[in-house]
């Protein structure tokens, strides 16, 4: 990255949420649009029962779960670039963790629509919580589905603590300078920060302790919506290496929404003296990297399958390449399996709209492949007689086409009204790449001190 | 399930044979060779237990809530000479072979460990029990059914039926609403009237073998199906597990290879309580 000057970097990010692109008030009004549209097919559907979403027996899971696997999927990377990355010092992730925070939690509210969508009664789901009351019954602690409950609330709380943290100095710089219904939020949300040496040094700790407190919980998370699958006898549902099959494809599909949403953010509010083409490249690197982790594991799952010769996963494996799902399976093999290779190359990595579109192939590859673990092995199931094929009606794709749209405006609305760019960040990795020229190598506490008095400086 | 009790007996609930000293273990055996196929039962399941009647269309979408089926299973027929380079089938006869399909109350049922809420549990007389008022409608046990015994409430089916017939439903059990989980219960309406009757009559813990019956064994017209105790030793559900050498616990079980007793999915280790006996076929041609 060039050199940004301090001055500007405040500025810019502050136009941020002031004058976005036209574009933008046009994605917001089509996302309300779409949105709208699937609380009306939501309401079809619980008026009439699950029927019109034409699942059927054996088909009791389809696409409202595989979308549930994959927003909390999209969610890990988020927490992967900034508390990962974090702690293992990478500056690279200064201009771009917040936004991936935010898809963080947003994708995870809209993951934890799914299940509610999904259930037959919804209107009981507090009964998956354990609550006291007076008839002393307590949900079934052995299901994963009530882990699941468990780790998503978990999940979305400190996803969201570790947002907000994070963000604190920087509201404080939004205070100074906001106007009208902005100048309450900003005063409230910033907690009266004064940018004191001893707040940095509360902040700093403060902030590595939740990074350090997210990054086995989001493993655990994605491993628990794993064990959804793992734990059951359903052939091809029941694999061990789900877990970390589970974690590496969702660090895998949230790399590459990271990217669809850096150039959308990247041309949305003029951001390019931010997220450069090194960042970038950066980012794909990394992809690339957990692309190739993923494949293994697929790859590896195929031939435990193959060689543990139990007739009925076998059936199911076999059923995946040549059977009713085949385009499925086959679609989501060369969108996530070979279309990373792409990566390979240098100018790929550098080209913004490539990797955009590039982007959107790996994760509609990955969307596939949620689908192809939900739906294939009930279609050939334990039970012959049962067999069925079945795919999802207009009701079930429209409300997935609202999920995407419920996301992306939150997302878009979180950026526009909070700096979606880290200013103290990005002002602290100018800072030292101006004096140093090199990564930030602060060794000691007392180091750090001196770099925050230094760094408060160029503040407001 | 308290919490206390759930904390003090976590891992006494969870041993086999928690419930060896109850009186009842409920069991059915079903003669394969005795059945015609006929039907009878899945009807007469209809109407001992307001299943509803979803209708050609819906039937075919996979909506159908029969609790109890009858499964087909062809023998391919015989490749003729001038076509055939195919093995010619085990079995000369041509045509289906029927198994009535229903819950088999598994012993270690996946699907209770599996619900979320716990509406579905093993009462200590053996039955694998469904609570309608509690399922909040996860459909997970449906997923975890090896057997596919489970009928989910994909519609409200009640609202379609027509005026007089609602006079004809079992007042002994409910009608279910949309967004539940539903199966074979063995009856339980029966098996508690049954009971209730023995305690009245001054045996609480011994129901005679033979008086409770459930409504797809009485129809039976070639009496294929029999239900009973099987911890009564003299029940002849017992018997015709101990003369089949069929055992709760597949792994205690040694049995010969021409001996026609067997559990579907056994393999699974979800110890079923249904036992099936073979159709013995002719395989001299």
């Amino acid at each position: 990255m060039k050199d940004i000057e301090w001055s500007r970097i405040n500025k810019d990010v502050l136009e941020s949420l002031q004058s976005p692109r036209p574009l933008f008030w046009v994605v917001i009004a089509i996302c309300v649009l779409v949105v709208l549209v699937g609380v009306g097919a939501e309401k079809y559907q619980y008026d009439n029962g699950l029927g019109v979403a034409l699942m059927n027996r054996p088909h009791y899971w389809q696409l409202y779960i595989s979308n549930f696997v994959f927003w909390i999927g999209m969610s890990h990377s988020g927490t992967l670039l900034s508390a990962i990355l974090l702690l293992t010092k990478a500056d690279w992730r200064k201009p771009i963790y917040r936004f991936a925070e935010a898809m963080t939690l947003f994708s995870i509210l809209t993951a934890a629509l799914f299940p509610i969508i999904h259930l037959g009664r919804i209107w009981d789901l507090y009964w998956v919580m354990p609550y006291p009351n007076e008839r002393t019954i307590w949900p079934n602690f052995r299901s994963p589905l009530l882990w699941d409950a468990a780790a998503i609330t978990t999940y979305a709380t400190s996803s969201a603590l570790f947002l907000y943290v994070g963000m604190i100095p920087d509201m404080a710089i939004c205070r100074d300078n906001a106007t009208g219904w902005r100048k309450p939020l900003y005063t409230a949300l910033s907690l009266g920060w004064m940018g004191r040496a001893r707040e940095w040094m509360a902040f700093r700790k403060t902030y590595v302790i939740v990074a350090c407190f997210l990054v086995p919980l989001a493993v655990s998370v994605h491993s628990i919506v794993a064990s959804d699958f793992a734990m059951s006898i359903v052939p091809d549902w029941h694999i061990t290496s789900f877990p970390p099959y589970f974690v590496a494809g969702a660090l895998y599909s949230g790399c590459a929404a990271i990217i669809t949403l850096f150039v959308m953010l990247r041309y949305l509010f003029r951001f390019e003296a931010y997220m450069t083409e090194e960042i970038m490249e950066k980012i794909a690197k990394l992809t690339f990297a957990i692309a190739l982790v993923w494949n293994f594991l697929n790859l590896g799952e195929y031939v435990s399958i193959w060689y543990s010769n139990d007739m009925f996963e076998k059936e199911v494996l076999i059923q995946k390449f040549i059977g009713p799902y085949a385009p499925v399976v086959w679609g989501m093999l060369i969108c996530a399996m070979i279309a990373p290779f792409a990566m390979a190359f240098q100018k790929v990595r550098r080209s913004m709209w490539g990797m955009f579109w590039l982007s959107i192939v790996l994760q509609l590859g990955m969307w596939l492949e949620r689908f192809q673990i939900v739906s294939p092995p009930l279609a050939s199931n334990h039970e012959p007689w049962t067999w069925s094929v079945v795919w999802p009606g207009t009701i079930q794709l429209t409300i997935t086409a609202a999920s995407f749209a419920w996301f992306t405006m939150l997302f878009l609305l979180f950026c526009k009204v909070f700096p979606s760019i880290s200013m103290y960040e990005v002002k602290e990795m100018a800072f030292h790449r101006r004096r140093e020229g090199l990564h930030d190598e602060v060794e000691n506490i007392h180091d750090i001190q001196e770099e925050i008095i230094k760094t408060e400086r160029g503040l407001t | 399930m308290g919490l206390r009790r759930m904390l003090e007996n976590w891992s006494d609930l969870r041993k086999r044979d928690y419930y060896e000293n109850e009186p009842y273990m409920w069991g059915m055996a079903i003669d394969l060779d005795k059945c015609t196929g006929c039907g009878a039962c899945v009807t007469a399941c209809y109407v001992e237990n307001n299943l509803p009647v979803v209708g050609k269309e819906k039937f075919a979408s996979g909506y159908a809530m029969h609790w109890m089926r009858i499964e087909h299973y062809w023998t391919e027929p015989d490749d003729s000479p001038e076509i055939g380079q195919k093995e010619p089938s085990d079995h000369p006869e041509r045509g289906a072979h029927f198994i009535p399909m229903m819950c088999q109350q598994c012993n270690h049922a996946p699907c209770e460990p599996v619900c979320p809420v716990a509406a579905t549990y093993h009462t200590p007389d053996g039955l694998n029990a469904q609570v309608y008022n509690r399922c909040v409608g996860s459909r997970y046990c449906g997923n975890n059914c090896p057997f596919k015994v489970r009928y989910f409430n994909f519609f409200d089916f009640w609202k379609d039926l027509p005026e007089p017939l609602e006079q004809q439903l079992n007042p002994d059990l409910s009608v279910r609403s949309k967004g539940i989980m539903e199966k074979c219960t063995f009856c339980v309406q029966r098996i508690r009237a049954g009971k209730d009757h023995a305690e009245d009559e001054g045996h609480p813990h011994s129901v005679e073998d033979g008086t409770i019956v459930t409504a797809c064994q009485q129809t039976c017209p070639t009496q294929a199906i029999v239900f009973g105790n099987l911890k009564d030793k003299s029940s002849r559900v017992h018997q015709l597990w101990a003369d089949h050498q069929v055992k709760l616990n597949r792994h205690e079980q040694d049995k010969p290879e021409d001996v026609r007793g067997y559990r579907v999915f056994e393999e699974l280790n979800v110890e079923p309580s249904v036992m099936y006996m073979d159709r013995v076929r002719d395989t001299e041609i």
